[in-house]
Formats: C-alpha cells, structure tokens, sequence
C-alpha cells in the first residue's frame, strides 16, 4: 500500500474530457514533475481546489489540463489524491498516464481506489460494493438502491441487528460469569422474543436478495414456441424498435437474439430463440440445442402461440421442458382467426392474448412480465437489495441463530447457546468487513471496473 | 552509595514480592534450575490473601486448574488449606463449571512458606526494594531501602498493591501497602524514570466482624459440597477435609438508606480518590448508588479460618468512615449487633500499563525485567499466580538460553490473560470472564490437565509419573470414544446416543464400568460438545499462522501512511511481537492487518518518488 496508484477513471472512447486518476504517497510528488502552472508547485497547492496548467513531457507540452488537488485523509481513498482532467480521446489519456507510471505510479488493478478507501476505513465493505453497484447500475431503481447503499443505509440495519445480538449475548454471558449474584436475567419467552426479533429482521433482508439479484443481473425472459409464431414480432413490439429480422418464412431466426428493455425498474434481458421443431438442418440443430440452453438460464418463458394454428405436440414438448419456470402462454396473432384450443391444465391467468402486428395486448403483457418480476412487496420499500456476498453471511448468522434458538428449548446448556450466539455476531461483523479475511477482500475487489 | 564492584551475590533470578505472583514465579525458576531470590517486605505474609479467603471462582478456577497442569503451587495449596469447597455454575454445562474453596487464611500461608522454604535453588530474603540496577537497557539487579544490592541476571517484580500505596478509610488516608504493612514508594520513581506508562489504580476490602456477634438463626447456610471438587490433579481424592458453611444474607433498606446519607464522606464519592476501580467487584456504596432500584443486595458471611473467630463480609467492601461502617454493618440482617474486628478500606496502587510488556512478561523497554500480578493492572489471587507463573518460566527460559514459554488464546486462560493484558491494555483492574475467551468450549476446568500436562513435562515442571498419568488417561479416553463409535445400541451408535442431553455414560448398556468418574466425564463432554468442538478447531488452525507471523522489531509505523491514522498510533504504542497480536489491538481493522503485512513482506522495497 506504499506505492501510487494511477489510472484513467472516465470511460474510455470519445468523450469531451478525460480523467487520470493517482492516488497515494507520492501522488502530489508525481504532479510537481509534470504539471506546469503559473501558480507553482502542485505539493504547494492546498486541498480540495483546481488549477489550469499544461501535462509536460520532455518540455514538449502533451496537453492543456486542469488539475484537482486532494490532499490525505480528506480524499476518496484518504490518501493524496491528484486528478488531472485531460482532453478527450484515448490518445491524450494514456499518454498522460503513461507519464505518471513513469514517474513512479502504478497501473491500478481493477477496484483498487475503491478497494483502498475501504482498505483505509472510509467505507465499510458494505458500502464499498455500493460503490461497484452504483457505477454498474442499470435502471434507476438500481442507481436508487446502491446510492442508499453508499449512504450507509444497510450498514445502519446490520449495526441495528448486530446491537441485538450484543443485547442477548451479554446477558447470557453475564449469567455464565456470576453464577452467585442474583442478578435478574431474561425469562425464556423474554429471550425467545427477542431471538424471534433478531431472526425476523435478518429474514427481512434476506428477501431483499431476490430483488438484488434482478436489479445487478437483470431478469433473463426467453421467448419460445414453434417456428413462425412470430416470436420475432413479439420481441420487436416488446423492445418498441425493429431488433430482429421478421419474415413470413418459418425459421428466420436460427441463434438467439438479445436486447434489454426495462420493465418495472429491472433490467429485462429478452432473448428470442430459434423456433422449436424437430431439427432438419444441421444449422436448426445448433439453433435448437441453443434455445435449450437459453431456457435453462432464462427465469421467465413467455411460450408464443399462434391462435391460428393448433396446440400440437411441439408445443406439449416445449410446454415439458419449460414446466419448472415462470411461464407466460402469449397467445399472439389475435388479429386472425382463432382456432386454437389451449389445454386444460393451463391456468387462465398465464395467458395472456397479443398481437404482435398491431401492437394490441403488449402492454398488458408487458405488466404480466412485470408481475413475474421480483416482488414489489414491502421489503422494496427498505431500499436494499443484498448481494451474494451479504447473502451468504447473513444465512450462516441465521442459521446460527437458528441454531440458538432451538438449543434454548431442548437443552439447558446455556453456554452451546452462547456459542451460537458469538457465531451469528461473527457473521454480522463480516457483512460490513469487521471480521472479514484477506482473500475475501481481494475478490471483492477485483470485480470492480478499473479506475474506481 | 552503592559500590558495584565490590563482591555481591548474583542470581539467575530475583523475585520481587512474596504474594500469589511472587510465590508462583520463584518456584517455576527455582525448579527449572536457576539460582533464585525471594525478597518481600515481609517474610510471615507469604502467600497472604489480602482480600477474600477464597481461591476460585468461575473463570479462576478454570486458572488455578491450569497453574496446577503446568506445576504450579496454588491448587495444592487451597486443596490442603481448604476449609469449604464448592463447583459453580453446576446448573449449566460443564464448560463453565469452576471450582471455588474457601480456605484458611494463615493455613494458606503457612503451607506457601513452608514450600518456599523448603525449595532447592530458592533463596528467602526480608527486605523493601528502593531501586532498580538498570545497564544499557537491561537490568542488572535491586537495591533495598536499606541501600543493599542484589544482582541478578533478570528480575520479576510482583509488588501487588504495594506500589506507592495508600489506604483510604473515610476522611483519613495514609501511606501503607495494605492494612499493616508499609507502602514500595520510591521504585515507582524509578520505572517512570525509565520511562513506563504509569495508572493510579484501587481497590477495596470489606471489615472482619467477630462470629460470637453474628445472629446465624437468620441467615441462609450454604454448605460445600460432598465430596469436595479439589483443585490440583496431584491431590489424591482419597484427601479428608472437614468443612464448613459460609451463610448468606443481604443488606436492607435502612442500609441503603444509610449509604445514601453519608456518601459524601466516602473518599470514592468526594473525589479523594482518583485511581481506577474494578467495576466487577464494586463497593456498597457503588452497588447502592449504581443500582439504586435493587432493594436488597446478596452478602456472603465467609469463614477465615478454622482457628480464628473472624468472618470475611463479602459484598460489603466500602471505603466510608469506620463509624459509619459499623452502622451500615448492623443494617444487615443477622448483623444487628456484629462487632467489627478490622474496618474495610480502599487502597490506591501504581500499576504499569501492561501494553509494555511481550507475552512473556518481560518488559520491551528494560531487558530481562519481567512483571506478574497486580502490578500489570490485574486483579485476582489466581490471575496474579498465573502470570507469575509464566513470568518465573520465562525468565529461566532467558537466563538458560531457552526459546520462550508462551500459551496461546487457545491453550489456556492464562494464554487468554496474557494475549488481552499485551494486545488490549486494560483501564480498569483486569479480571478474568469466561467470556473473554473465544474458546470458551475448550478451554475447560476438568481438561486443563489434557491440555496443558505435556507442556510442563517438556520444560520440566511436571515430572514423568504425573505425565505418564495423564498419557495413560488420554489413551483410555481417545480409546474409548472410538470404541462408541462402533458399538450399536437400538439402531444407533452409542456416541450419538450419548449426545442426547439426557443420556449419560453410564446409561450405555455398553459402559465399561471399569473407568474413573474423570475419563467418563471426559468421554460425555467431548462427545456433547464434538460439532462446536471441531469448529473451534478449524479456527484455531485458520487463524493460528497468524500467531507465528513475527513482526520485525523497531518498525516505525508512521511511515505506513495507508494505515490509519489511529491505527498508525495503536501500533506505535503496543508494539505487537506477531501479525496475531496486531490483529487484536482494538481499534486495528482487518484491513490494517493486510496493509501491514504486505509492508512487512515487501520489506525494504519501497516505490520511488
């Protein structure tokens, strides 16, 4: 952590400006080599301002730039912090970069400013990977969640829950410590009650995972059915723009077609597939080993029908290989003459009747794929959507507390329960880094885009 | 003046102080072979307890147990001094069960002196020590107030609450190192001089009241129980003691009442005294005040000895004038008529902050100079023994060339002591909780004996008999848990049966009546406790490397300017010896940690400007 750190922290391609990004030790130190101004030094520059100058290599000027001065701890990583605003265009960036590297910073790894504020204790992991979820977000409702997330707001619950758990633990381990004071301890239902508190509010967040998976990931919606039901069509409606090709000969589409559209807040991923039939060609067999695999990643099918033509065995096929998943039957074609006949087993509410042509039923279908979303229950009202890593601790201090629970009913051996107890507060405390070991750290890190 | 050229005997080890720390310290060395000096203010208080003639406790026993697996004296001593033995906390699991003994107070001391005595290697010497003889930064020797010096190779100072001392009783206080004995008040001068961090601490004691004055028709008798739960793993359990009860009774409103009208006078209250109190072991006036809706508070009336009639009131520890502490005696109930024998007091002591000290006990700043007891800021007999325990290996350890003797968080309490005294400092008298330590499970009373036996016997503190005792219980125990795995009763292996909490051993059909109560018990625990048991395990190994990672001596951690800034600070001042310790200084994060270790193992390379 001795060492400087350098890398260009706007998007690369065509842009108005560009920033590089140093920070560390020698970050002020590199600027005084390189930075020409009329008002000195760059180390002589106070914190938190910004000055106009010229990038200078071997006294030939690379560029006009404005720099900004933050000096440690007051910076987003608490170490010095120089950001030079360059001209646009990749060219001019990474020279400048380039300059700083020789001039004794390093390349920074992915997440790595990010990875040292946290490193530095100006952000718990919690908000550090508020941070990666911010600069990934896709839909608003994402950007809402991760900015709440930055702000401390599932820091503050897990401290709230954590107080808890500390609450329960010290009065256990005040009565295993004085047996011969009498002091007054929790009555079993007192201690029940609040354990049923403690699992209730981890349960809460827990939840909020369905809706964080949708809202990083997106949600994957696969459109199926036989070929020329007009599952192109569809998805062209859906997207409101010409994405796939539609012809009235059946098996135009022979590899999956993706595009996203948003839907409720989520990233909606829809993937249009090749149309399902026994395979004739060896390139309509690819297609159909694709639209295979495309259902198995996919969490909602909206299986296409064509209410011109019969339900048939192909369909029956389709409907087999999709029963585990959130289905949507779209019944399309509604414009022509209805002579389909839906089996008896599908329920009326997962149909839903379109017709891709005029556009009549799509927004009723694209509520329906809305329904299907993650939950618009209470817990979206928190503004949390936990991640994997959250996720992961927050079960293994449910299951302790689980465990707690139950031991506390069938056995005197209070001090098992405390071992539980300390267990589930370990968990907690590695949900905003308290505890956390090194490798984790790492990987959660790398995953971030370069620059942050 | 003191001439050092002249011809004075020189020790491998001196031990200052006579007490539960000093004790423990003069015979580890002495056993361990080094020529070893005992000097204390006072040769017929030995091994005195100052407070409460009880040795135990939860958490203490757990200690005492340990000190007795590793060599030590204390547990033989309450074992044959023990007049009223008891196992807490029987009601909840085995874990946190303690033995506790009231025992005779001048039997305890005499049975100490008489051991002390009797030791090879092991020189006794009244005196009160002035000064310290310091080279170079490495001790060299003491000096008594009568200006003689001792030389000695390293030097172990257990001066207790004898450090500038001052008894408080009221509005009067004087100079005195506990009730009757003069006050060490010219060597806290020198440490500072060598440049310790210096605390003011307190404690208290409660009066001694006359047992032909105590109504006992009143009071709840708690009697010991039958067959005593002896300390030591050497004391036959054949050992016949008579007991006797200890009584309990409890304050009453007029007492509270009592305390409330006259707390000015208590030097606690008017800010006379300013040294730091233990807040597990608070005065009357405390509880009163700190718990004012309690109506009632618990006392215990304790017994000090079979051939005195004083009775130690526990709970009742106050600093108030001798007055009114007749008074707030006689407000309790069976106590309307006590006679006070000797009147409580408060004492204020200098500790040194025991952030100084590595693991061993030797100070960073003054080589081969060692500290045990109360003088790092601990509080307890056993506590006290303990790290006087280490303190004595250690510093024959040093003398003879021989790696250090260090228990770890996960070997013993003693190791759980040691690692929060060096890593966590302390800034109130430290006592010891079993909820201090996060190997809780393991780290049992009835155990001590598995865990800790083969380190005595490789150092030489135990001998081969008790080792081979405790091998031979090892084996039948391992032998045995195998054996449950295999059998099958009702369909089931007989250790899972057994893990049901109302099974015992003995309720097998295929119990092998032959074994002792001890290895049964061993047998049932283990496998009770088997799945937390083996996480702990796991942990220990996980993090266990961290305690081997060594940090170089004389890092100057304000250069790592990616530490925080308080870690930066942290660091600086405690000084940790492993990456392990760095971990538990309070205040440095994991992530500390990882900057710190990347610096170490980068080591010289630094980027350039």
């Amino acid at each position: 952590m001795e060492d400087t750190i350098a890398a260009i922290s706007t998007a690369l391609g065509m842009g108005g400006i560009a920033i590089v990004r140093v920070s560390g030790l020698c970050a002020l130190s590199i600027g005084d080599v390189i930075f020409r101004s009329a008002r000195g030094k760059v180390s002589d520059f106070s914190t938190h301002t910004l000055h106009f100058g010229t990038i200078v290599q071997d006294n030939a000027v690379l560029d006009q730039v404005m720099i900004a001065v933050f000096h440690a701890p007051h910076s987003y990583t608490r170490e010095n912090i120089l950001e030079i605003h360059c001209h646009g265009g990749l060219l001019t960036a990474q020279a400048v970069l380039a300059l700083c590297l020789q001039h004794g910073a390093r390349l920074a790894e992915p997440g790595e400013f990010t990875k040292r504020a946290f490193l530095n204790g100006r952000i718990d992991l919690t908000q550090a990977e508020a941070v990666m979820d911010l600069i990934t977000a896709k839909t608003n409702r994402a950007q809402t969640v991760a900015m709440k997330a930055l702000q401390g707001n599932l820091a503050r619950r897990i401290e709230l829950i954590r107080g808890k758990i500390m609450n329960v633990l010290v009065q256990i381990e005040t009565c295993l410590d004085f047996p011969e004071d009498d002091i007054k301890t929790q009555t079993r239902e007192e201690l029940n009650t609040a354990l049923d508190e403690i699992i209730t509010q981890i349960e809460v967040l827990l939840r909020t995972r369905h809706e964080g998976q949708g809202l990083r990931s997106g949600v994957l919606v696969a459109l199926v059915g036989r070929p020329n039901v007009g599952k192109s069509s569809l998805m062209n409606a859906l997207l409101g723009r010409e994405r796939c090709i539609v012809t009235p000969i059946s098996g135009t589409t022979r590899d999956s077609i993706e595009d996203i559209t948003v839907i409720r807040g989520f990233p909606v991923t829809l993937t249009d597939t090749a149309g399902y039939r026994n395979a004739r060609g060896l390139v309509e067999l690819e297609g159909v080993k694709k639209t295979l695999q495309v259902i198995r990643e996919a969490q909602i099918i909206l299986h296409v029908l064509d209410v011109s033509r019969c339900y048939s065995e192909a369909d029956r096929t389709l409907a087999n290989l999709v029963s585990r998943k959130r289905v949507i039957y779209v019944c399309n074609k509604i414009d022509l003459f209805y002579k389909i006949r839906l089996p008896s087993w599908i329920d009326a509410e997962q149909v839903v009747s379109v017709s891709a042509l005029t556009g009549q039923g799509v927004d009723i279908l694209r509520k329906s794929i809305g329904d299907a979303l993650p939950s618009e229950d209470p817990y979206c009202k928190l503004d949390i959507a936990i991640n994997l890593r959250q996720a992961n601790d927050l079960k293994q201090a449910l299951d302790s507390l689980q465990q707690a629970r139950q031991s506390r009913q069938c056995t005197l051996e209070v001090e098992l329960f405390a071992q539980d107890m300390r267990l589930a507060l370990n968990a907690i405390d590695a949900i905003s880094g308290r505890g956390v070991t090194l490798d984790k750290i790492n990987n959660i890190f790398s995953s971030f885009c370069i620059g942050k | 003046m003191i001439h050092l050229n002249e011809p004075v005997r020189r020790y491998d080890v001196i031990v200052v102080g006579g007490g539960h720390a000093g004790v423990e310290a003069a015979l580890a060395a002495s056993r361990l072979g080094c020529h070893t000096l005992l000097i204390t203010s006072n040769l017929d208080t030995i091994g005195k307890m100052s407070c409460n003639p009880a040795i135990g406790g939860v958490a203490k026993g757990q200690i005492v147990r340990e000190i007795d697996a590793l060599g030590g004296e204390m547990g033989l001593a309450a074992d044959h001094t023990g007049i009223h033995f008891r196992l807490l906390n029987t009601k909840k699991g085995p874990a946190v069960w303690a033995p506790r003994a009231q025992c005779d107070r001048i039997a305890y001391q005499m049975y100490l002196k008489s051991i002390v005595e009797s030791q090879e290697n092991l020189v006794l010497r009244q005196g009160l020590i002035d000064d310290l003889i310091v080279e170079d930064d490495t001790i060299k020797g003491i000096i008594t107030n009568t200006q003689h010096a001792f030389l000695g190779m390293a030097v172990i100072l257990t001066t207790g609450t004898f450090l500038r001392g001052v008894i408080h009783v009221g509005d009067c206080s004087y100079s005195g190192g506990r009730l009757g004995e003069p006050a060490a008040n010219s060597l806290t001068a020198r440490l500072t001089k060598l440049g310790f961090d210096i605390r003011r601490f307190k404690t208290g004691t409660p009066p001694r009241i006359h047992k032909n004055s105590i109504d006992f028709s009143e009071l709840h008798t708690q009697y010991g129980d039958e067959p005593p739960c002896f300390f030591s793993y050497r004391t036959p359990s054949t050992f016949h003691v008579e007991q006797i009860p200890c009584y309990i009774t409890h304050t009453t409103l007029k007492t509270s009442e009592l305390i409330r009208k006259n707390l000015h006078f208590s030097p606690l209250y008017s800010g006379k005294i300013s040294g730091i109190g233990p807040r597990y072991c608070p005065s009357i006036e405390d509880k009163i005040v700190k718990f004012s809706e309690k109506e009632h508070h618990q006392i215990f009336l304790e017994p000090e000895g079979l051939s005195t009639s004083e009775f130690y009131v526990n709970g009742a520890s106050t600093s108030l004038p001798e007055e009114i502490q007749q008074k707030i005696i006689r407000s309790i109930k069976g106590l309307e008529h006590a006679e006070i024998m000797r009147p409580a007091y408060a004492i204020e002591y200098d500790c040194v902050l025991p952030y100084q000290l590595h693991s061993t006990l030797e100070t960073k700043r003054i080589a081969n100079l060692y500290l045990a007891g109360q003088i790092n800021g601990t509080s307890g007999y056993e506590e006290a023994a303990g790290q006087g325990l280490i303190a004595g290996i250690n510093s024959a350890h040093k003398v003879q060339n021989k790696s250090p003797f260090l228990l770890r968080r996960s070997d013993a309490y003693i190791g759980v002591m040691i690692d929060d005294l060096v890593t966590k400092g302390v800034d109130e008298p430290y006592r010891m909780f079993t909820s201090r330590a996060e190997y809780r499970l393991l780290l049992r009373q009835d155990n001590a004996d598995l865990r800790l036996t083969s380190k005595a016997y490789e150092i030489g503190l135990i001998g081969s008999e008790q080792w081979k005792k405790v091998q031979k219980k090892k084996e039948l125990i391992d032998f045995e848990k195998k054996r449950l795995r295999i059998i099958i009763e009702d369909g089931q292996q007989c250790a899972d049966i057994l893990k049901r909490p109302d099974v015992s051993y003995d309720n097998l059909k295929a119990a092998n009546t032959d074994l002792s109560i001890e290895v049964k018990r061993q047998i049932e625990i283990q496998i009770k406790y088997e799945g937390y048991i083996r996480r702990d395990l796991e942990e220990i190994l996980r993090l266990g490397s961290l305690d081997e990672e060594r940090v170089p001596a004389g890092i100057d951690y304000h250069k790592i300017t990616a530490l925080a800034f308080e870690s930066r600070q942290k660091l600086s001042q405690f000084l940790p010896d492993t990456i392990g310790q760095a971990s538990r200084i309070p205040g440095v994060t994991p992530a500390d940690i990882v900057i710190l270790r990347i610096w170490i193992r980068k080591g010289k390379h630094r980027s350039t400007c």
